[in-house]
Formats: C-alpha cells, structure tokens, sequence
C-alpha cells in the first residue's frame, strides 16, 4: 500500500524544468532512497512534498488524499515530516526545546487554558517533555543528560543532524523525509547513522525517503533505490540495479568527465 | 564525489569522554560573560527563579507610598507601570513574534479612546468597569489580529511601513473624528473630556485625592501589571510561547515542524494590541481626558527604547528598561538633575571607552585644568564670555569651569554642534596618544554644547541624552540589560 504517490510532478524555475514530470511511490514501512548528482532536483523535490513549494503540474497524494496546495503546516500534521540539507535549526533554543517545539501540531492546549496553566495543560506539558526525552534517547549517549539544556548552536555538525532528526520526529510523523543525513559525518559517524535509519524504521515504525550521496549508505538501507538527473527519473529498483543502470554511471561519471577535462 | 570514497573498516570510533559540544558551550559561555566576581555575580542572579523577582518587585513598588508622599512622585510612578505594561506588550510582538510592529501605540490610543466613548458623557454611556474593560480589551485584541491579517505575510520592512501607515490612520480618524459624517465621535483635536473614573457600582476610584493624585490608581495599575506579566510569562512557557521563538528563529523550520508560522504572527498580534488596549484604560480612566497626540511618535519611540535598553525578549529586561527610562525622563525635565545625569554619563562613557584608567586619569586632570585655564583666559580678554548664566541648580560645579557667553551670537550654537560632530568623529578615526590629546578638547566642547545650547531647550535636550545612553548601552551590551544572548549565524 503506497503511503506517499507522486504523479507526474513538474516544477520549473523561470523556464527551468527542475523536476520533470516525476512519478515515485513510497509504501508503508519502506526505505527509498533518492540518488542524483548535485542539481539533480533531489531536495526540490522534498520541498514539493513537504508544501513548500506547489507543482505546476502533476498530484502528490499521502494515504490517497491529495496535499497539493496545503500548507506545509498542514502537511507536517497529516504525517509527513523531514530535516533539511543545509541543517535549520533553532539554533538559540535548548537542544530539548527544539524537539518540544515540534510538537505543537499534535497537541492541543490553547492560549487560556496556558495562561490559566489548567491541570490538563500541565499534564500535556509532561507528555511533550516525556516525547522529547524519548525521542532524544533514540540517540543513545550522543545527545544524552547534560546536551539538552544547551542551546543548539553549540552543538558539533554531527549532532546537529541527529538533532535535526530527533526534533523530525516529534512530530509523531508516519513518513520521515531525510534529505542528507550523513552529510558532512566522518566515516565512524556515517556507518552510525546507517544503522540509525534501520532503527528508525525498525523501533520507530517510520516510513523513509532518505536522499543520500554516500553509496554505502544508500546499498546499506535501501529497499528500493530511485535516481534523477535533471528532474526526470532516468533509474528504479534494487541497489544492485540503478548502481550498474548504464544511465546512471552515465550521469555521474558524466559529471566527473567533466569535471577532469 | 563522497559516494566514491572507500572507507574500510566501519568500527565504532567511541568518543572522548570530554565531548564537543561541552566545550563549545563553554567557550560560547566565555566569550559572553564576564569573568571574575562580576560574572559569577551575574550568574548567581540568574538562577533566581522568575516569580521571586517578581514578588520582590511587587513588594517594594507597593512600599513606594508609604515612603514618597508627594503626588507628583507617586504620579511618576503610576505612569511608570504603564509604561511598564506597555513593554510587555511591545515585547510580545518584538521579542516574541520577532515583528516590527511601528503601530503599537495606536492600539494604547483605541484602548483609551474606547474606553473614554464607553465610560463617559460624551454618548451617555457609562458601563461598569468591569464591563468595559474586558470589553476594550477584546477590542483591541480583535483589532490587532484585524491589522495582522493583510500585514501578516508582510514580513521586515513591509509590515513597519504598514503597521506605521496604521498609526499615522488612527490620528488622522481621531484628529478628524469630530466631523465623521456629520457625527462628532472623537472630539478632534480636542479629545474627549470628563472620562469616568473606574467604577464598582456606585463607589468611583476617585483620580484625586484632596488635590493630589491618589494613589489607589497606581495600585490598580501595579495589579494589573502583576496579572499581565504572569498571564503572558505562562503563555511563553507553553507550546504557543515555543512555537512563537521557533518561528522566530526559523519560519521554513517551523512550518515544516507543523507551526503554523501566519496563526501565530497574528497571535502575537493580538495579544501585544490587547495588552495596550487595557493599559489605555488605566491611562483614559486616570487622566480623565484623551487626546489624539498622546498615542503618537514620542510614546512610540520611549516604549521601543525600554523594549530595547532592556533587552527585546526577556519580560524582566523590558521592565527594567521601563523602570529605568521612565523617571530618567522625568528627572531630565529638571536642568540641574538632568546637568547631573549628563555629567555622570559622560564620566561613565569616558570610563568605559577606555581600560586603561592612567591614561584616562591624565585625561580628565587636563581636561579640568584646560577647562579652568580656557575659563581664566577668556574671561580675562571679554568678561562678556564667561558672564553667561547656568541654568538650573547645581550650576556651582560648572559655574567657573565651562565657558557660557552672555549673549549668544547667532553663528555660536550652530558653529559648536558641528564643530562636536567633527571632534568626535575625529577621536574615533585616531588612535594612540593623538587620540588622548584630542579627547581634552572634545569633551571640553561636549560640555560646552551642553551647558549652552542643550540646557536652552530642554525638551529635546532630555532625548538626546537618553539617545546618547541607548548608544552607549547598545555598544556595551547589544542586546540589552537582561537580553539573552542571541548567536544568529554559526
Ligand atoms: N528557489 C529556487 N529558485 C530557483 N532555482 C532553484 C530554486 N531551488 C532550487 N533551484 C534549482 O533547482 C535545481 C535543483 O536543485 P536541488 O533540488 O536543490 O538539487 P539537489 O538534487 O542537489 O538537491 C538546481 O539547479 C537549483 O539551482
Ligand atoms: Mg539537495
């Protein structure tokens, strides 16, 4: 059963056609990962799902219902939820309220009954900081105890992204949008977060669509591997399969070609 | 391209036990606060819980009449905890929502004026107070939510020149209103008069006691600023007050984390409106009278100047600013206090320009001795020079150093304030021993300017000097007394 249905998404910029008349699926408990050179439209494309930006053409349906045109807020509480390539954190917040923050969409308490602090208020209160130290666990030691109450800027690159991950999270998301995740983490750290994604699925119960460069990575959680160049889908299926697709050598060896020349 | 790097073998790399972010978080930590006995001391201060503060306020401001029996102290108090409240409320929409709102004060000016049309003869009405005062409340919040509405996707300097078209709206309606459509609703120019006083059946709160202000409004006031700031100090700490720093820092962010970013501008909104509506209740039933150019430009710019000295964000900082800004005011209208003030501030400034204190130390006995010396030696050519009167008291201090010409000659009061201008410029662009050297003249010239163009008029002279301490302050600490420290790019 796909939980998430692209059909026939376009997108141009200007003239520009980043994203080119896309179709993609996601099923219930899946990894997919998205494979591309840089350009490719990759994150574009999480911003279409996510409501950031509207398709010119083409539907994008979560659970069969159409989110095209709702506000990213809208789409964050149906269930869809990400963290972003260039990291957007709060960074002058704690580290445990930037997960508390996120959620807000799935929780109730209004202005008066806060200015009131009603007992069912306070007792919403708990509940938030409980997902929030919950959530941060799923970390193990890496942002345990003392981290939570310092702001987020003073966390390491590393962290930020596995903070970013968590606060995605809070959410109580059914489909988790990765883009990057192990961007800019050093070997140990990457095969962490490897093994990370397989937990998220596995104790988290998430759906994935996880953007990624680093092939390791992407042959180590995969199902299903889609890969675009120029906005359009040039590769699908296993690992094995897109990673031989005479396309896709194509479109990266084609990038590095060119790069030496 | 990363995804062609081999790396071999995928062992776990445990982690020093001494982690990254502990070390950045102290370095931030240092780099921020002061060291030594101050910053401990200010660390200490810190960690006092917000509501002890709170009660220690409360209980020292009710003291204030027991100590202070002259009306026009107590009165300057009333008016701080306006002044109070309506930091509060600035500092919803600023701190909190993060919105240059430019039109704040005009919801202070529909919270009077409502109440005045509610609470007056001006119509014949004249609810109870605990009528209509909830009900201007509402007006105002259901207002600030109305303005936030085309404005609320406008974001930086699209919403101030809206929020300030709004402003600039509301004194045309009310200098006008006293011929809309043939009807007289806001009396013009001439305001509305004879207000009610709150009111509890058929008991007033009378405004004056025997002649002087009674004090029972500034308890009502200290009341109401008690309410205000716990009510708004609980919706920060609720996912309403989370929601609203997020999208602060981040509207992308927080949008995609499920905030809705617009519903909580215009809450923010609203809430600042309301908070200003209630407190033009307390100012129209007090004053008994409104008028349209009470809520104008000044009001605006001392409330943001508290917001702001205070440090935008952090509910006590704004108070402060309030506490501090408002009697500074008030003591400036006075030559001789506001020579004080001036004096101490450039002796403070001077202090905290420089660390090193000996060469400061050289500077200031000079500075005297030039200054005596500048004062013998014109007196001597042209007794007329120095034949100028000090106005205002302690002038004894300055009487026989600062030069002040009998007649001021045309040409002297521009000639001098350039002539500032260009020294102080100058000081800043040299460096070293130059830099002393011209420092003897300049503040010299300083006090000069001062003693003879400032205190001539006073009123504009008492905001150039807050202008010159919000400088000061800003320089020192840019983001306020209390302000939290903000990191904006790392
Ligand atoms: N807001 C925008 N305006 C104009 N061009 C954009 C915008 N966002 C992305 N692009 C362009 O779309 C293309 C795809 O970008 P992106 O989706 O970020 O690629 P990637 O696959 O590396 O994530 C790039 O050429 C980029 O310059
Ligand atoms: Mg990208």
């Amino acid at each position: 059963m796909a939980i998430l249905d692209i059909n026939g998404v376009s997108l141009s910029f200007g003239g520009l056609k980043v994203v080119d008349g896309l179709d993609l699926h996601v099923n219930e408990g899946e990894i997919v990962s998205v494979i591309g050179p840089n350009g490719a439209g990759k994150t574009t494309l999480f911003n279409l799902i996510t409501g950031i930006y509207r398709p010119d053409e083409g539907d994008i349906t979560l659970d069969d219902q159409s989110i095209v045109g709702l506000q990213p807020h809208v789409i964050s509480q149906r269930g869809v939820s990400r963290t972003f390539q260039t990291l957007r954190l709060f960074l002058n917040m704690s580290v445990k309220e930037n997960v508390m923050a996120a959620a807000y969409g799935h929780t109730r308490a209004g202005v008066f009954r806060s200015m009131l602090r009603t007992p069912g208020m306070r007792r919403e209160e708990r509940e938030i900081e409980r997902l929030a130290q919950e959530r941060l666990a799923f970390f193990g030691k890496r942002l345990m105890g003392y981290r939570w109450d310092q702001p987020a800027y003073s966390l390491s690159y590393a962290n930020r992204r596995r903070l970013e991950i968590a606060r995605a999270t809070a959410t109580n998301p059914r489909i988790l949008l990765l883009d990057e995740p192990a961007a800019g983490m050093n070997p140990s750290e990457t095969h962490e977060i490897t093994e990370l994604i397989g937990e998220l699925r596995t104790e988290g119960g998430y759906t994935i669509l996880v953007i990624e460069h680093d092939m390791h990575v992407v042959e180590g959680i995969s199902d299903r591997v889609v890969a675009l160049d120029h906005g359009v889908k040039i590769a699908e299926g296993s690992f094995d399969a897109v990673a031989t697709n005479a396309k896709v050598v194509e479109a990266y060896l084609g990038l590095q070609t060119a790069a030496t020349k | 391209m990363s995804d062609s790097t081999p790396h071999g073998s995928h062992v776990p790399a445990e982690g020093p036990a001494v982690g990254q972010d502990e070390w950045v978080a102290r370095h931030a930590e240092q780099r921020f606060m002061p060291g030594g006995p101050l910053g401990a001391l200010e660390d200490r201060i810190r960690r006092v819980p917000w509501w002890a503060w709170l009660i220690l306020f409360l209980a020292a401001a009710s003291t204030l009449p027991v100590f202070e029996h002259s009306g026009y102290v107590r009165y300057v108090a009333f008016s701080t905890v306006l002044y109070m409240l309506l930091a509060l409320g600035l500092n919803v929409v600023v701190g909190w929502g993060g919105l240059l709102d430019l039109g704040y004060v005009a919801f202070y000016g529909i919270g009077a004026y409502a109440y005045a049309m509610l609470d007056s003869d001006k119509f014949g009405i004249h609810l109870p107070t605990i009528v209509s005062v909830p009900l201007v409340v509402a007006i105002g919040a259901i207002g600030g939510f109305l303005l936030g509405l085309p404005s609320r996707r406008l974001t930086g300097d699209y919403l101030a020149i809206v929020t300030l078209f709004f402003l600039q709206l509301f004194q045309t309606i009310t200098t006008n209103g006293d011929a809309a459509f043939g009807h007289n609703l806001t009396g013009g120019p001439n305001g509305i008069l004879n207000v009610d006083p709150f009111h509890l059946g058929k008991h007033d709160l009378v405004v004056q006691h025997e002649g002087i202000f009674a004090v029972s409004y500034f308890y009502v006031a200290l009341a109401v600023f008690a309410v205000v700031f716990v009510a708004l100090r609980f919706v920060n700490q609720s996912r309403t007050g989370r929601a609203w720093r997020s999208q602060r820092e981040d509207p992308l962010a927080a949008e995609a984390m499920g905030m809705p970013v617009n519903w909580l501008k215009l809450l923010s909104f609203s809430f600042g409106a309301a908070v200003a509506a209630l407190t033009g209740t307390l100012f129209a039933a007090q004053s008994a009278s409104v008028f349209p150019l009470t809520f104008y430009f000044v009001l605006l710019i001392i409330v943001y100047t508290m917001v702001i000295l205070g440090g935008s964000g952090s509910q006590a900082g704004v108070v402060a600013g309030a506490v501090i800004v408002s009697p500074l005011l008030e003591l400036l209208r006075d030559p001789g206090k506001s020579r004080v003030i001036f004096f101490l501030a450039l002796v403070g400034g001077l202090l905290l320009m420089s660390r090193r204190s000996r060469a400061l130390g050289i500077v200031a006995i000079v500075t005297l001795a030039f200054g005596f010396a500048v004062h013998e030696i014109l007196g001597a050519i042209d007794k007329s020079w120095i034949a100028g009167e000090h106005q205002g008291g302690f002038a004894g201090v300055t009487d026989h150093w600062v030069v002040a010409p009998a007649h001021m000659a045309r040409w002297i009061a521009p000639t001098s304030y350039i002539g500032l201008i260009a020294a102080v410029l100058l000081v800043t662009m040299v460096r070293g021993r130059l830099r002393l050297a011209l420092l003897v003249p300049t503040v010299y010239l300083t006090a000069f300017v001062w003693e003879n163009v400032m205190l001539a008029k006073p009123e504009p002279a008492r905001y150039i000097v807050l202008g010159v301490i919000l400088i000061a302050l800003m320089i020192l600490r840019p983001n306020g007394l209390l302000g939290e420290r903000r990191v904006e790019i790392v």
